[in-house]
């Protein structure tokens, strides 16, 4: 597949929308600051740990060995340094734009055609750390992800990159697609709403739920007079059933 | 005909078509994440991840069509983008790269920053004379550049360097120098984001230092072996800082004067050209960490034998930025050409 076909068409405020050679534009939803400072924290903490776990060694180790004092400040500090300049660099080349963070808050550093990352492009973003970092906490590229377009820190404006959600379809989405094709007999948008208030009955309000229930199964063609004597519990269970007729 | 049965058909079309393609999109769904977890890929599982992502592109667009519930054109979105980013990802030719950054790219940009270069030349001698002349003619400035400790040292007729080998092994002290200077350079193009502002105050600083440092000794009678320290490894780290200095007015300038392009596109640009020339400063700066590290500090150098380090590090150092280091004589080219018949 060739770049020469693939252009950014439009961004919209929250999705980079690119046009692919088969006519059906790609969309990627973009992180914002919060997705952002979420991986980021994550990977300081990680940091902070490896960090933490490194000066436990080496002051064992210059207890042990007995070694000059500049040694043992070298020792002491250089590995740190090195795990904390290396660590984005390294992981993202590694993971594909990935860092245990990113991964574990869903993101992915890519360019702005949504191909993955050159090395080039992941030591520029890293490099530019340097000025995002600026004057302190990542001021400045916290001020550049709340005001430019794409939610960017100087680092990905200088590479050319952005980061967006993992377009990974979670496994309870994919059984919903099943569900929703092979298991009902409701018509799809339906079938989506009925799902949609199955999947939320914990979180909705006893008396919502109970309203968007009944209107739900008496659209259906189940008489309201029925449903009167139904418990919280009956009532998800017709939906249910509403959805996926036990046989 | 009534209403309801108009709008069964179509319903009964889509989820007809819904059934029929679940199955289909569950495979595919495996194979888009076995292959988003990377690894080599034949050529049958390449044409096939070509084959999928027409299909999976026609369905979305069928989907979107025929207004298919939301959660499912998210599906389908999200396996076309992920296939997407697996189809597009650009192939791994980290050689060739290399080849193409150090023959062409690294060239060409230094061209581009030649005038950039001498401005910051011109930069760093005008601070480094102001430094010089602020210091000889109120040596008490000296407490700006240099600590209480180095200004004892060199009042007492020792440079802060001397013994500096009997104090850290030389690796250890080649690597603190180079990830310090390798720092400082990246900071001073870096910097450079901030509409050149702060590349030229870093450039500023450095040269005001290098001034005063030499006028503070030379009132100490220390100057010489300042020189003979720094010879060695200098030329070059100084024509670091000054091509560093270089690429950072080239990206403040980009956001200042963007040309045709917008501003956006002319400081990606200029981050490009910078960093192929950075990634040679950086090497280059490694080197000169080793010499200062093992050579500068160990008094058995002679000042000439310094000397042609120095001289021969910076021919080295501009012959692989011009990339005469790679080009070929043109007589060898000549015969090479009689040769063939």
């Amino acid at each position: 597949m060739h770049e020469q076909g693939l252009k950014v068409r439009s961004r919209n405020i929250d999705s980079l929308r690119i046009e692919s050679i088969t006519g059906v534009d790609v969309e990627l939803p973009l992180a914002g600051p919060g997705g952002r400072s979420y991986a980021f924290i994550i990977d300081w903490h990680i940091r902070v740990l490896i960090a933490l776990f490194w000066l436990l060694i080496a002051m064992i180790i210059a207890n042990v060995t007995g070694i000059t004092a500049d040694l043992v400040k070298f020792m002491i500090f250089g590995p740190p340094t090195v795990i904390y300049l290396f660590y984005h660099p390294v992981l993202e080349l590694a993971m594909s734009g990935q860092t245990p963070g990113k991964r574990m808050a869903g993101v992915r550093v890519v360019t702005r055609n949504g191909q993955p990352p050159s090395i080039g492009a992941i030591l520029i973003r890293n490099v530019f750390r340097l000025v995002d970092s600026l004057p302190a906490f990542y001021t400045v590229g916290l001020l550049s992800t709340l005001v430019t377009r794409d939610s960017v820190r100087i680092g990905d404006l200088a590479a050319g990159t952005v980061l967006v959600y993992l377009p990974v379809n979670s496994r309870k989405a994919s059984q919903r697609q099943a569900v929703l094709a092979t298991q009902t007999r409701l018509a799809p948008d339906e079938a989506e709403l009925v799902s949609d208030v199955i999947e939320r009955w914990p979180q909705l309000a006893p008396a919502t739920r109970r309203q968007l229930a009944v209107k739900l199964l008496v659209r259906a063609g189940l008489p309201a007079t029925d449903m009167d004597n139904f418990d919280d519990a009956r009532l998800a269970a017709a939906l249910r059933d509403l959805l996926v007729p036990q046989r | 005909m009534t209403a309801s049965d108009t709008t069964q058909g179509p319903r009964r079309a889509l989820n007809d078509w819904l059934g029929s393609r679940v199955s289909a999109w569950a495979a595919l769904d495996r194979r888009v994440q076995q292959l988003q977890r990377g690894g080599n890929v034949n050529v049958d599982e390449a044409l096939q991840a070509a084959n999928d992502y027409r299909r999976i592109g026609r369905d979305l667009a069928l989907a979107q069509q025929l207004g298919a519930p939301l959660s499912t054109t998210n599906f389908l979105a999200r396996q076309y983008a992920g296939l997407h980013q697996v189809l597009t990802r650009p192939a791994s030719r980290p050689w060739q790269d290399l080849r193409v950054l150090l023959q062409q790219a690294v060239p060409a940009a230094i061209l581009q920053l030649r005038p950039r270069i001498l401005w910051i030349a011109v930069l760093l001698l005008g601070t480094a004379a102001i430094g010089w002349i602020l210091v000889t003619l109120n040596p008490a400035l000296a407490g700006l550049v240099a600590s209480r400790a180095m200004i004892d040292e060199v009042e007492n007729g020792r440079l802060w360097t001397d013994g500096l080998l009997n104090l850290v092994p030389p690796a250890v002290l080649s690597a603190q120098i180079f990830t310090n200077n390798i720092l400082v350079a990246i900071s001073a193009c870096c910097i450079g984001a901030l509409y050149g502002l702060g590349t030229f105050y870093m450039i500023g600083i450095n040269g005001f230092m290098l001034g005063a440092a030499f006028a503070f000794t030379r009132q100490h009678g220390l100057d010489g072996r300042l020189f003979e320290f720094i010879v060695a490894h200098g030329i070059v780290e100084l024509s670091v800082i000054v091509i560093a200095g270089a690429a950072g007015l080239s990206l403040g300038e980009a956001l200042i004067r963007p040309g045709r392009l917008t501003r956006r596109a002319a400081f990606e640009g200029a981050v490009r050209q910078a960093a192929a020339v950075m990634l040679v400063c950086i090497a280059f700066l490694i080197g000169a960490g080793v010499i200062e590290g093992f050579v500068s500090p160990d008094e058995s150098f002679p000042l000439a034998a310094r000397g042609v380090i120095g001289v021969c590090y910076m021919v080295l150092f501009v012959s692989v930025l011009t990339g005469a280091a790679w080009r070929r004589p043109a007589i060898s080219a000549a015969v090479t050409a009689d040769a063939v018949p």
